[in-house]
This record gives C-alpha cells, structure tokens and sequence, in this order.
C-alpha cells in the first residue's frame, strides 16, 4: 500500500515540475483529446474508413439534390447510375482486391478498352457471336491475369511496373486491331444492349402520378452480384482472409504458413478477370469499338477503391465502401458537370483533387496510427 | 604464358560484367545488330538542306540523339527520383505538356491570339514554365515525402490531371508558333550539323555531373533510398532530399517540354510527351538500377535513354505505327524486368554455374586425354 | 533417461553466395526436451532454423521426423509436419484480429466461421492467461501480448517441435517467466523445444541439453549438467578465457564526480515518445547509463536528447549554455553521437559501402556543398577499419554483408570519427558476439579515460556495473532514481526497478 502512494506521490511531484516548466497546460490537454480520439479510431481500420465513405457519399447526394435537382431523389437516377458505371464497379472491386492485398493493377483500365475493341471488332468485321464475344472478353481477362499474376507473384517483380507495361500494351494492342472508331451494330448484340429488367417495387411517380416501375441494365446486376459475391468472399473465405493478412505484412502471413505466391497470383488474377468481366459490360453499355474507350479507368478504379476505404498500404478495406466510392465518384462528377464547369479538363482535374484529399485522410490515419 | 592472358582478360571480363553498365551496352549492342542484318541503310547520315536553309545532317542515328536527348533529360531526374524514393513519377509526361502549354501561351502574347510571331519573352516564358513544374514536382514530392502516399500513386494525381490542366492553360486549343529564332533550340543552330536538343542534354549532363562533384546530393539520394530512418538519424533530412529530387525531375520536365515546343513549333496538350513517363522509367531500369531505389549509376541510365530512342527510331524504321509502339515497349520492358529480377537471376546463376561445371570436367577430360 | 529423437538433422550444407553458413551440421532433438541451440553471431543458429522451417533449402543433407526423412519446401509444409516457430520479430498479422492470427491457414477449410473460431480463440486464450480479446486487433496489444498469441498459435497447433528464436528479448521479466511455465507444460507433453537465445541465464534455467554451433560448423551437443557456463562461452568463442573477467582490470574508477561541470545538462526534457519529463546530466569523462526493463523508456530518453524524436518541452544546455536541439544534425553539430538501438532499420546504410557508413554522418555536419574527396574519404575508413579492428574485405564491400559485430563497429567508427564531446550508446552489444561485447565495453571505458562523456545503455546488468559510474533508473517512462558509485550492484539495481526501498 504504503508503495503505491509514494509512487503516486512521485508522480504528482514529477507533474508538478513539469507543470512549473510550462507555462501552459494546454498541449497535453490536447495530447489527451487526441489521445482517446486514437483509441477510439483504431479499433477497427476498415470500419472506420468505411464510416468515412458512406458518409461522403450522402454528402455528395445532397449536395446532387440541391444542384442537379429532384431528379436526385427518384430511385431510377440511382439505377441508372448504377448501370452506367456497372463496368466501372467490376473493375473497382478487382482494384480493391489486389490493394488490399497490398499490390496494385493500373492496366485495367487498358484491359477493358483492349475487350471492348476486340468484341466489336470480333462481332462487327469478323461475324462473331455473342458468346464467342463473351469467351474473348473472359479470355483476354484471365491471360493478363495469368501473366501479370506469374510476374508479380513468383518472380517477385513490382506490380505497378508490371501492370505499367500491361497498360501500355493493352493500349498499343487496342489501335492495333483498329484505329477507328466504330459502333457496333450486330443485331443480337444491340437488343442484349438494350435489354432491361424490370424492378417494380423500386419505382418512381411521373408527373401525372402514374407509378414507372424501375428499369435496370443487365450489366447493373452483374456488378451487384459481383460487388456481393467478392463480399462474401473477402469476409468468409480462407482465401480472403488471407489476401487481408498478405496486405498486413506479407512476411509474417509466409510465417504464418499462408501460400503467399498462390495467394498474390489468385489476387492478379481475379483483378485481371474482373477486368474482362467489367471489360464486356462496359462495351455492353457502351457499344463501341474505340482506341479512347475506357481512358483514365484506372485511375477511377484506383481513386473508387480508395476513397471506399481501401487502404493503399493494404490490409485494410471493403467492397462495399468500393460500391460506395464508385457511386460517389460519379455523382461529383455529375455535380461538376451540372454547375457549369462543363469543360471536359474538369472532370480529370476533379477526380485527381478527390483522389488527392482521399490520399492524404489515410496517410494522416496511417500516420496516427503508427505514433 | 597463355594462362597469364586468359587470367587477365577473365578479371577484365569479370569487371565488366559486375559492372552496371554492361547492361545497357549489351541492349546497345543487341540493336546495333539487329539494324545491321535488318537494313544496314539505317545508319547512313546525309547532308540534307533543311527548310530554314542550313545545312544539317539527317538520318536515323541523328534522330537517335535529336529525340533521345529530351528523355536522357528526363532520365537524369528520374533516376534520383527512384534512388531516393524507391517509386517513380509517372506525372513528368503531363508536367511537360504543362510546361509546353505555359511556354506556348506566353510566346504568343497573354491572350494567345498571335499565332505567327514571338510577342513575349522566352527567357519570361521558361522561367515561368520552369516554376510552373518545379511546383508540380514539389507537388508530388510533398505527397510522397511528407504523406508517405507511394510515388507512383502520388504522381497519378498529375498524370491524370495535368494534360487538363495544361489544356485549361490554352483553353483547348493546340498553339503554333513560328519563329525562326525559337526553332532553335528544337532544330538546329545556323552552321552547326548536329541538332540543338543534343547539346542542351549534354550541358544538363555536366551540370548534373558538377552538382554531384561538389554537393553530396548523390551520397544523400542513395542514403534515404536504402535506409530512411538511420539517413535521419545521421542529419540528413529525408523528406526534403526526396522533395528535392521530384523537384530536379520537374526541372527536367521544363526542359524537355521547352525542346518538344521548339522542335514542332507547336504546343499540342494531349500528344505534347506523351508516353515519355514510360520511356524514361525503362531507360532507368535498362540502366541496371534498382527501381525499388537505392543505388544508383548515372551514366548507365543516361546511356539507357539514347537506347529507349535507338529501340523507337529501329521500330519507326521497321513501320510500326506510332500508337502501336507502346505495345512493342511494353514487351520490351516485361523482359527487361524478368531478367533484372533477384528470382531469376538467381535461377540463371544456378545455370551457369552447373554450365561451369559441366564444361570443367569436359576440359579436365580433355586434359588426362 | 533415454527419450526417444523426434527430430534429427544429419550433414546440413547451406551455402549463400559467398558464404558457407553450415557446413555439415548434425542436430539431434529429443521427446520432452528443451534443447538450446547457441552460438555466436552468425555461427549459423539461424539458418539451421531457416533451413529446418522451409525457409531457406538446404543445398545438402537430409532431415528426418520421427526417423522417415522428410524435405520441407516452406513454412507450410513444416507446419503440416508439427514443426511451429515463434521468432523474435513478430510475425503475425498486425491488422487482423487476435483470433484470426490464431486460426488463419491452419485447416484446409475454404470458408470460415469466425464466430466459432473467435469462442475456440477466448478458450485457448485464457487456458494460457493471455490477458487480451480474441476479437482485438492485433495492432492494439503489446508487443509482449503478441509474443504469446504467436506462442499460442504454435502450441495450438500440436507441434511435435516447436522452435523459439529468442522469444524472450521483447518480454520482461514476469512475461519471461510465464512463458517458462508454458514450456515447461509443453515439455511435459512431449514436445520437443529448440530454444535459441542470447540470455545465458535462461538457458540454464529451463534447458536439458545444449548444441553449440561455431561458423557455421557444429562443435558440440552436450548435457546441461556436463557444460559450466564458462565452457560454454569458450566453446562458443572457439577459445580458452575466463569469462570476462580481464575487462576488470581495464577498469577506471571516475573521480571528477565533484570537480568537473557538466558537458551536457537537461531538464525537464519530455519527446512525442511518450515518457514522462525527465533531468539527466553528464560530466567530462563520465560513463553513465539508462538502465530498467525493456519499454521503460530508456531508448526513448536519449533518443528525446539527440532530437530523434519531437522534443515537446524541456531545456538542453551544453557547458553550462542553453542549445536548441530540433532535429540529430543539431545535436551533431553540438557534439553529440548517437548509436541507435536497432542496428538494422536505424543504424546501418546495408547496401552503401563500408567507407560511406563511416563518413557519412561527419559529411553531413561538413555541409551539403562540403563532399569529402574520395582520397579524403579513403583515408579516414581505412584509419578507422585498423582502429576498431573491423574485419571487411574492402572498405568498398556493402555493410549488410558483414557479421552484426563488424557492422557495429562501422557505426561506432562513424561517430568516433565525428569526435563527439558525447557519445550515446543504445544497446551496443545487443545481438553481437561475445568477443565484439567485450571489445566494445573496454573501448567505452577508454574514450572516457581521454576524456569522452559517454552513456551506455544494455539490457546486461552485468555490462553496465562493469562499465558505469552512475545509473539512471527507469520505471514506466519515467526517471525513478540514480545510482551512484560503490551502491551499483545488481541487488540495488534491481530493487530500485522494481521500486522497493
């Protein structure tokens, strides 16, 4: 007992000095604020920067209600949203899976342009069908995978030289099929195109009061089975988690006795897949065969994965804040559009800014957490 | 007698080959070659009277230097760039096209409505286009080194961004500006056969050769690439070398944008370097450095950039279309860094020397023969 | 007792590029036995273990479990065949949670139910009394608390052998003896125990049997009972010497305790470390040291003095005047040298050469426009690899390709060259062999005989009695008392740790 009081009054004398010497309290004060702020953050890395997500994206809903308009509130814009960027959303959840796994993929982005220039062309100049179209884009999908997979994960090369001059080559293969420009116009084609099903408890009133059923891409639902699927997969499988624990630190899952080079190889290869997959929705939605399909993907699907919380450092992420990043990333660009600044330079410099603010929230994270 | 001179030419072979450089001379050679079988035509230099009147030496191995001096320019700072942060700027093509646009607006008065003449000054121009990238680059650099965010993920901010910029800089319209006197120094100097942007790399070599002799920029550099924490703890400033060598880079970039205006008397934002982050990172590997940093040799990077060149001249000569190159690069890069890689060499180590042993007991044979 | 050998490792040849690490080593491990595998640095204990988890491949010899020989590719496979390693760095994964550490790549089962594994995980835990949540995020614990969810994860996964690799360096003592407790458990179970350590104490506390390696070849394996301590040390020096007792004689009592000023005076010195404001002093010649347990903030005490780490509050005065001291290179440039306590991440430059790694730190106190000339540089490595006897082929060949002793000595030889008025050594016998240890300890006493203030901090009681003067004490982050001449013993250091009068 008697110990223990004389520490504490060991202790109060020592803080008494310290507290003569400064003139001011405050900064511990501060120190102990920040303090329980860090105790409280880093319970959980992934759910804490997914807070983050979904909160920036109800901020940039309101912020598209107040500027676009209603429109914003009805079921079908988000729909639509959600259809259009289908492609965008297969590629990103790959992109979050091979960050998480502490790699990165930029030659995605050529991926996607070098399937959707080679199904056009396929289907259009070549008399192809549909699901030889299918089989190209999944083919394409899993060579990269193979290759970019063996070279990063068992030679042990740095994935973002690697996927650097898999981008280079998919954009070089892309003119080389075709310099032109092209829409496809193979009948089958355009009616699955045109396909779209039906969701009719998600609706909206038109200005009559008649109730519209919501109407959603075919390439929509892929990407939620998709978004879903890699869900379930990153939470619950072996596999999964240990794409989690190579991102984490990639010496002690090899301790740890995970397969660290089939794990890493099945990371590459699922993003370079997913690439395909989103590679022929992306044509689906778009139809065309064109050298500029796709432009700057990889950088969306990057700063997507990122500001849905996927830490660049890996170990740390989730799917559905890559959903989330997607859906947040479009509508500001939707606002930026809407206020004026139609000029086509905006729209990289907004992505870029984001991408930007996003970086520097997670590297003050990584920083915290690290003191 | 003969086994003194075999012993000396195997240490001498031994050197070179534990040298860097033997990298990049055999890629040189590997070219040479194939040019050789290929078209030996592609080596001939003709007087050719250019459209300014002068007279100049054309050919391809005069291209090789003409264009392959802007990337040795960008190399130089991209080789630092990787020594010191382990990652390289993917943004310098973008950087460039900025510096471009900036030279481009200010040559032809502020309002950019004089597309014939010179209006402004172009020492004003460059100075600002100089700024403009250094900016960029201390841009990107304070990402990397006081955010700790991975260069090439940090320079991914500008690679996106800055071809927009620069194309908000001239309100998208692509500029010509046509003035004898500014053709200079893309072209060629009245009298002198060789082209300009050569010398401008050859003085931006021994100015980087001087900085190195009498700073300890070079000590520093490979200091913080190896080891950051034990650099700090010896006083040196990590963030600031790794911020100062991005900003040398965006210097480059200055530069490199200056030659590519000159050369076609034109700013074109959207193709104005475009692809040179791609170039210049394979000259830095062709080098024989690290790309995870480090280490690093200059010359042999140097070296490495006329190379990139000499493979995008050969490839032009061959009549690939010039969007299509990229794909043939990328090939290239792909075997550069399989071969570079620990793994493999490794692998191929093992092969040798099993070669080795095979072939001694074969000699040894011989010999009781 | 004739147990029965799990494990028997016969003629094991691994060669690096350069080096032959072990040559022909046998290694005999038997049921229920804690076999301590010693040697110096570098004398191969560690690829022996490398090459026995499928780390490394062995390019000779032949290995057999339980008499079938096997080959191990990986750590996988090794832990397939009940061959657990828990190694000095934590090798588990920082952001995932206690349970899943425990548990991941351990079944071959695709999909996990992690509610199940995080009940199995609370059981497991607290059958071991490890005080922590098997839903907390690793990150969040100790290092101490991590050590032994690594532990708990090998003796989970019923190892037959299960390999510790200096597993007691990061706890203190009452976790030292926990884990003594649980080997013994093990022992008792049947497993057998390689237990690599640096701590001669431990090994003669809880071992059976030692093996002893020597530059990569094998000298011996022995009873416990049949090696004093002294032998083993000579046995692994590979000479006859009595202890260390000849560094005694070298030994200077200070005496300008009262008479001389001091060169460096602090108060109220507090960093971003988290220690707890703290005065120090030291006077010209004066050998003093920073003692208490790991984590008590010692490091983090000299560190905050030579500006390693963000000084919050507090003054710095040198003879007597107030200097500022932001950042190392103004504690440089004040005549202060610091060599770190983790040799690896803070002290070497591994891939620059012998030469650069001692010049570098006076060439930056030279300025950046101010680079030595190579014949410059040239000359002061070589005066100093002669010095310090720093055994290098050249002083171009990379650091990282020296034993850690030499590679210690390079960076004592970079701040002597400085010629600090003060000298801060952290932990510079830390993971060095035997000899360097006393080499180093004579040398400190030395630079303080010319004159030379130097702090001198080790987890060795032992080396700091021999070497200090005076001790400051540490306890939680904080200054909890001084030592002073004839009261340094081990008894008064102790109590005085543990905070009894």
């Amino acid at each position: 007992m008697s110990k223990k009081t004389s520490l504490q009054t060991e202790n109060k004398e020592m803080k008494a000095k310290a507290s003569e010497k400064t003139l001011e309290k405050k900064p511990n004060k501060a120190a102990e604020l920040w303090n329980m702020f860090k105790t409280k953050a880093t319970a959980t890395d992934t759910s804490f920067l997914l807070t983050i997500t979904i909160v920036v994206f109800f901020v940039m809903y309101l912020l598209a209600i107040i500027f676009i308009g209603k429109g914003f509130t009805n079921a079908q814009t988000l729909l639509d949203m959600i259809g259009s960027n289908a492609g965008l959303i297969i590629v990103a959840v790959g992109m979050s899976v091979v960050m998480i796994n502490g790699g990165i993929d930029i030659s995605v982005g050529g991926v996607v342009s070098l399937v959707a220039m080679a199904c056009a062309d396929y289907l259009d100049h070549k008399g192809g069908n549909i699901f030889g179209a299918i089989l190209i884009a999944l083919g394409i999908g899993l060579a990269y995978g193979l290759v970019q997979g063996y070279l990063v994960a068992y030679l042990n090369i740095q994935p973002f030289i690697i996927s650097l001059a898999g981008m280079f080559f998919a954009r070089g293969m892309t003119t080389i099929i075709s310099s032109q420009s092209f829409n496809v116009e193979h009948a089958a084609f355009v009616a699955l195109k045109d396909t779209r099903i039906v969701v009719p408890f998600l609706g909206h009133y038109s200005k009559n009061g008649k109730f519209i059923p919501g109407e959603v891409e075919i390439g929509a639902l892929i990407a939620l089975f998709v978004v879903i699927l890699f869900f379930y997969i990153l939470k619950w499988t072996s596999i999964g988690r240990s794409f989690y624990a190579i991102g984490g630190n990639q010496q002690s899952a090899l301790m740890l006795g995970i397969n660290v080079k089939r794990t890493r190889f099945t990371a590459h290869m699922l993003c370079s897949f997913l690439a395909g997959v989103g590679g022929f929705v992306y044509f689906m939605h778009y139809g065309s065969g064109s050298a500029l399909n796709a432009s700057g993907m990889e950088m969306d699907a990057i700063a997507s994965s990122i500001i849905g919380g996927t830490m660049l450092t890996g170990g740390v992420g989730n799917i559905i804040g890559t959903l989330f990043g997607v859906l947040s990333l479009s509508t500001i660009k939707k606002i930026v559009n809407t206020v004026g600044l139609g000029d086509a330079w905006w729209t990289g410099i907004t992505v870029a800014a984001m991408l930007c603010i996003f970086l520097i929230v997670q590297s003050v994270v990584v920083g915290r957490k690290k003191k | 007698m003969k086994s003194k001179v075999l012993n000396n030419s195997k240490t001498f072979f031994k050197k070179l080959t534990s040298n860097q450089i033997i990298i990049p001379l055999l890629a040189l050679l590997f070219l040479i070659v194939f040019n050789l079988i290929r078209d030996p035509g592609f080596f001939e230099i003709k007087v050719v009277t250019n459209t300014s009147g002068h007279t100049v030496w054309n050919g391809n191995l005069m291209s090789i230097i003409d264009f392959g001096s802007e990337l040795a320019i960008l190399t130089i700072g991209m080789t630092f760039v990787t020594a010191a942060s382990g990652g390289q700027d993917i943004s310098i093509g973008a950087t460039a096209a900025i510096a471009g646009s900036i030279i481009a607006r200010i040559l032809t008065g502020a309002d950019g409505r004089a597309p014939q003449g010179m209006e402004g000054s172009l020492i004003l121009a460059f100075l600002v286009a100089v700024l403009a990238c250094v900016l960029c680059g201390a841009f990107n650099g304070t990402l990397v080194a006081y955010f700790k965010i991975p260069p090439m993920v940090a320079t991914l901010i500008l690679f996106t961004a800055g071809r927009s910029i620069a194309s908000w800089i001239n309100e998208n319209r692509n500029i010509s500006i046509v003035d004898d006197k500014f053709m200079i120094i893309g072209g060629f100097i009245p009298g002198i056969p060789i082209p300009t942007p050569f010398f401008i790399a050859v003085l931006c070599m021994i100015i980087t050769a001087l900085v190195l002799k009498f700073t300890t920029l070079g000590l520093y550099t490979q200091a913080v690439g190896i080891n950051e924490n034990s650099s700090r703890l010896n006083g040196i400033n990590p963030k600031f070398i790794k911020l100062l060598t991005f900003m040398i880079l965006g210097l480059g970039a200055a530069v490199a944008g200056l030659i590519k205006v000159s050369r076609t008397g034109t700013c074109n934002y959207a193709g104005l370097c475009k692809d040179i982050e791609m170039d210049a990172i394979l000259a830095v590997a062709l080098g024989g450095n690290a790309l995870g940093g480090g280490k690093f040799n200059l010359k042999a990077s140097i070296l490495g950039a006329y190379i990139i060149q000499f493979l995008t001249t050969t490839l032009l000569a061959m009549e690939v279309p010039s969007t299509a190159l990229p794909a043939y690069k990328a090939v290239v890069v792909i075997i550069l860094v399989v071969f570079s890689s620990p793994v493999v060499r490794e692998k191929m180590n093992k092969l040798s020397a099993y070669i080795k042993v095979k072939t001694a007991k074969n000699v040894g044979k011989e010999g009781e023969n | 007792m004739a147990n029965k050998e799990i494990l028997k490792m016969r003629n094991i040849v691994k060669t690096f590029p350069g080096v032959k690490a072990l040559q022909g080593v046998d290694f005999t491990l038997r049921e229920g036995e804690i076999h301590a595998l010693m040697g110096e640095n570098g004398a191969g204990k560690s690829t022996l273990i490398k090459v026995l988890t499928g780390v490394y491949e062995k390019n000779d010899g032949q290995i057999f479990l339980e008499d079938k020989e096997i080959t191990i590719h990986s750590p996988e496979e090794a832990q397939k065949n009940g061959i657990s390693t828990v190694y000095q760095e934590i090798t588990l994964c920082p952001n995932l949670s206690v349970a899943e550490n425990l548990f991941i790549a351990r079944d071959g089962k695709k999909i996990k139910n992690w509610k199940k594994m995080n009940k199995e995980s609370e059981k497991l835990l607290q059958s071991l009394s490890i005080p922590v949540k098997a839903t907390e995020q690793l990150a969040n614990c100790s290092i101490a608390v991590q050590q032994m969810v690594a532990i708990a994860r090998a003796v989970d996964m019923d190892c037959k052998v299960l390999i510790l690799d200096e597993p007691t360096s990061s706890l203190d003592d009452n976790e030292v003896e926990r884990l003594f407790v649980l080997m013994n458990n093990l022992k008792a179970r049947g497993v057998g125990i390689i237990f690599v350590t640096h701590f001669l104490d431990q090994v003669y506390r809880v071992c059976d049997r030692i093996t002893v390696l020597r530059d990569g070849k094998l000298v011996g394996e022995y009873e416990i009972k049949d090696l004093p301590r002294v032998q083993l040390v000579s046995k692994m020096l590979g000479k006859e010497m009595d202890d260390m007792a000849d560094i005694k004689s070298d030994e200077k009592v200070y005496t300008g305790e009262n008479a001389d000023s001091d060169v460096i005076a602090v108060e109220a010195l507090q960093s971003t470390a988290g220690i707890k404001p703290f005065d120090f002093n030291i006077k010209k010649g004066e050998v003093n040291g920073f003692t208490g347990l790991l984590g008590s903030g010692r490091s983090e005490c000299v560190r905050a003095i030579f500006g390693a780490d963000k000084v919050v509050q507090g003054t710095v005065k040198k003879d007597g005047k107030e200097i500022k001291i932001k950042k190392p290179l103004d504690a440089m440039k004040n005549g202060i040298g610091y060599l770190p306590e983790d040799r690896k991440n803070d002290g070497i430059v591994g891939d620059l050469s012998v030469k650069d790694n001692i010049i570098i730190a006076l060439q930056v106190m030279n300025g950046f426009f101010k680079p030595f000339s190579k014949a410059e540089a040239e000359k002061f490595a070589e005066e100093y690899i002669k010095l310090l006897n720093i055994k290098t082929a050249s002083s171009e060949t990379p650091i990282k390709s020296l034993s850690g002793g030499n590679q210690q000595k390079v960076i004592l030889a970079r701040w002597l060259l400085t010629h600090p008025q003060y000298l801060i050594l952290d932990e510079p016998t830390r993971g060095i062999d035997v000899g360097t240890k006393v080499d180093i300890q004579k040398l400190v006493l030395q630079l303080a005989s010319e004159g030379m203030s130097v702090t001198f901090i080790s987890s060795e009681i032992d080396e700091m009695i021999r070497t200090c003067s005076r001790l400051i004490v540490m306890r939680d982050r904080q200054k909890v008392g001084e030592i002073k001449g004839e009261d340094i013993t081990q008894n008064k250091i102790m109590s005085t740790i543990a905070g009894e009068n």
